[in-house]
């Protein structure tokens, strides 16, 4: 392992912004077309905090949580994660960061088809290392956290909507990151179900974790400690 | 990510797409059985006419008497001059001399009138040496074949046809009986094995004897040493045409002449020995060409099944990113599951196309020669084209960045 790598493990001293977005844009060319998805957002979310990111389809939330999760790079503009420029990584860093610093619920579940919601709940350990048998039982501890110890060998096309989406939480809190990014994570389900979800997020929260959630309801965002409203891809702080 | 890890995820992997496997594995297996069947086949066919050929005789280098003297190559007295003479085979059987030539037998004969008891049958009276069995691919299936002490004392023994024994001596025993032939009593020694006819006449109607005691007591030519043919063996197919070379040359040295003044004549069945090698030199290479041709397809088939397979599987290379997974640990999983395809595929049908070499002779009549070359070659076009498909696209797909992999359909 770099000693790159091992710098961005240890937290950093003096700075308490988790994560921090100064102008970022991300410009997609569509042939002739560009589409600018985000244009220049300043954002700081500190460690602990419950994020919630709301507005209108198409103004770019989606985007922007992808940046956040590593999973895509800003067209400009800077991006610190934990102290460190993540334009900065290479690809040994980011899987890295992304397997041990961010658990993603996607809005789709994103849930392997042909494997047991065990397996898929043990990727994200598999990719870290952790040996066979202590994989098998943090993945079981999960399933049980989000109420599915007794569907942990039922595949993605044996489970509710809502069931795969607590299997989706399960596998995003399964490596115990510091932030947890859901897109609509309760998008395609009914109340219920989201009230479940809802209900994992407020206890991650309780327990020290830093949540970025998108949403389009209001009743959702009014779970979280503060809310940023995307509006053309723009970013504005509503409380 | 250990070794172990990687093989229980491909393994994985492929298990859940189990038609998809299976459907890549018979790809593999049916291009390598048929390049294995198809070029063992084409070689075993080669193989037989070639045996065929050898049973004839074919490394064999006729030389008579006479030369060609038109320019359209049709041959002026070919035969009836009497130019060669025992001491020219003798040249020729000199390894010095001749180093490719491994056996020479001269030969002269006639028609002649055989009598036992009360039968009499006109046969071909051939005088020759012990080579000319070996030399005309022939065997005796009693009693024994001249030997050299034979013909060096000249002795009164004769080894006779199938045809010959039955005309003369019906279902008497041959050997030990006395035949008579020009007035000359003889032994039988032996019988030839039953051959058939050929161009040159009824291979079972011979009276065959010492060059001596044929020049001695049968000839009626004036020199008693000339002989009417030499069959020469080279000492396989390739080295046939050095035989001829040094039968030339040393024929022309013995006899002080100018090729253009050539006193003899040598031909082979070499105008045959070259139409069969040129055709099984078709065929082999027609079979190649098909056994190649279905090799490419059972590529190409492969190559398509696993492209699509790693293109509907990019957001699966998205999703694996996105959780943590290196390009190199993608990268190693598609190039295990590619080769636990490739390999499983590839033994299968080397054990298919090893079956088959041994079922089909019996079905088909045909010989199938297993060619370890293709086979080989078989194994590794397949395979490499197996991994390449299956890495190549994986490959791609593991370098873009995880959102852009998630979300193609
Ligand atoms: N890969 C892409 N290529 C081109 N344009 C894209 C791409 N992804 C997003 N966009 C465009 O960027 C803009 C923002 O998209 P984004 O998905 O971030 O919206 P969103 O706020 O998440 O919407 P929703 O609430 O419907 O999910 C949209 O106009 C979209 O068309
Ligand atoms: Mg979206």
């Amino acid at each position: 392992m770099t000693a790159a790598l091992e710098a961005m493990v240890v937290e950093p001293a003096g700075e308490s912004a988790l994560l921090q977005l100064r102008g970022v844009t991300k410009t997609y060319l569509m042939g002739e077309i560009t589409v600018q998805a985000v244009r220049g957002v300043d954002l700081d979310v500190q460690e602990g905090d419950y994020l919630a990111i709301i507005g209108p389809s198409g103004s770019g939330k989606s985007t922007l949580m992808h940046i956040i999760g590593c999973l895509d790079i800003p067209t400009t503009g800077t991006y610190t994660l934990a102290g460190i420029d993540v334009a900065g990584m290479g690809e040994l860093q980011l899987a890295q960061v992304r397997n041990r610093r961010i658990g993603f619920v996607f809005q789709a579940f994103n849930l392997l088809p042909g494997m047991s919601a065990l397996r898929n709940v043990e990727l994200p350990l598999m990719y870290a290392g952790v040996s066979r048998a202590d994989r098998r039982a943090r993945a079981v501890r999960a399933l049980e956290r989000v109420g599915l110890g007794d569907r942990i060998d039922h595949k993605p096309n044996e489970l509710s909507g809502g069931q795969q989406q607590r299997v989706s939480v399960a596998r995003a809190l399964v490596t115990e990151p510091d932030l947890i990014l859901a897109d609509e994570p309760t998008g395609n389900l009914d109340s219920a179900s989201t009230e479940e979800i809802l209900g994992l997020f407020r206890e991650l929260h309780d327990s020290g974790r830093t949540i970025v959630l998108i949403t389009h309801e209001h009743d959702v965002a009014d779970q979280a400690s503060r809310v940023v409203a995307m509006r053309d891809g723009q970013a504005e702080v509503v409380r | 990510m250990t070794w172990l890890e990687t093989l229980r995820t491909a393994y994985e992997a492929l298990n859940t797409r189990r038609l998809r496997s299976l459907l890549t594995v018979l790809g593999i297996l049916i291009g390598i059985a048929a390049v294995i069947l198809t070029v063992g086949l084409g070689q075993g066919a080669s193989q037989k006419v070639t045996d065929q050929i050898n049973k004839l005789g074919s490394n064999l280098l006729i030389v008579s008497p006479g030369s060609v003297t038109s320019a359209s190559g049709v041959r002026g007295g070919r035969g009836s001059a009497t130019t060669l003479t025992v001491d020219d085979a003798v040249v020729l059987s000199d390894p010095a001399v001749a180093p490719d030539i491994a056996s020479v037998a001269p030969t002269s004969q006639s028609s002649v009138t055989a009598i036992a008891g009360n039968a009499n049958w006109t046969t071909t009276a051939v005088g020759t040496t012990a080579d000319w069995l070996t030399v005309r691919a022939r065997t005796v299936t009693a009693g024994r074949f001249l030997t050299a002490a034979d013909v060096a004392s000249g002795a009164p023994v004769v080894v006779i046809g199938q045809t010959t024994a039955t005309q003369l001596l019906g279902p008497v025993s041959p050997v030990g009986q006395t035949i008579s032939i020009s007035g000359q009593s003889l032994t039988v020694i032996g019988v030839l094995n039953v051959e058939g006819s050929t161009t040159g006449g009824d291979q079972d109607d011979l009276a065959i004897m010492p060059q001596t005691t044929y020049s001695a007591r049968i000839s009626t030519t004036a020199n008693p040493r000339s002989v009417s043919t030499i069959y020469v063996q080279a000492r396989d197919q390739g080295s046939l045409s050095a035989a001829y070379q040094e039968t030339v040359a040393a024929l022309l040295a013995t006899h002080g002449v100018q090729p253009a003044a050539a006193d003899f004549t040598v031909s082979s069945q070499q105008a045959l020995v070259d139409t069969v090698t040129t055709t099984t030199r078709i065929l082999t290479v027609l079979l190649a060409s098909v056994a190649a041709i279905s090799l490419l397809v059972g590529g190409i088939g492969v190559m398509n099944i696993m492209l699509v397979s790693v293109t509907e599987r990019v957001r699966e290379i998205g999703l694996r990113k996105a959780l943590g997974a290196t390009p190199s640990v993608i990268l190693r999983q598609f190039l295990v599951e590619a080769s636990l395809l490739g390999l499983v595929g590839g033994i299968a049908g080397l054990a298919i196309g090893l079956i088959g070499a041994a079922v089909l002779p019996g079905m088909l009549g045909q010989p199938v020669t297993i060619s370890p070359i293709a086979a080989t070659a078989a194994l590794v076009v397949s395979l490499g084209i197996g991994i390449g498909a299956g890495v190549y696209p994986a490959s791609r797909a593991a370098k873009l960045p995880p959102i852009e992999a998630l979300r193609s359909e």
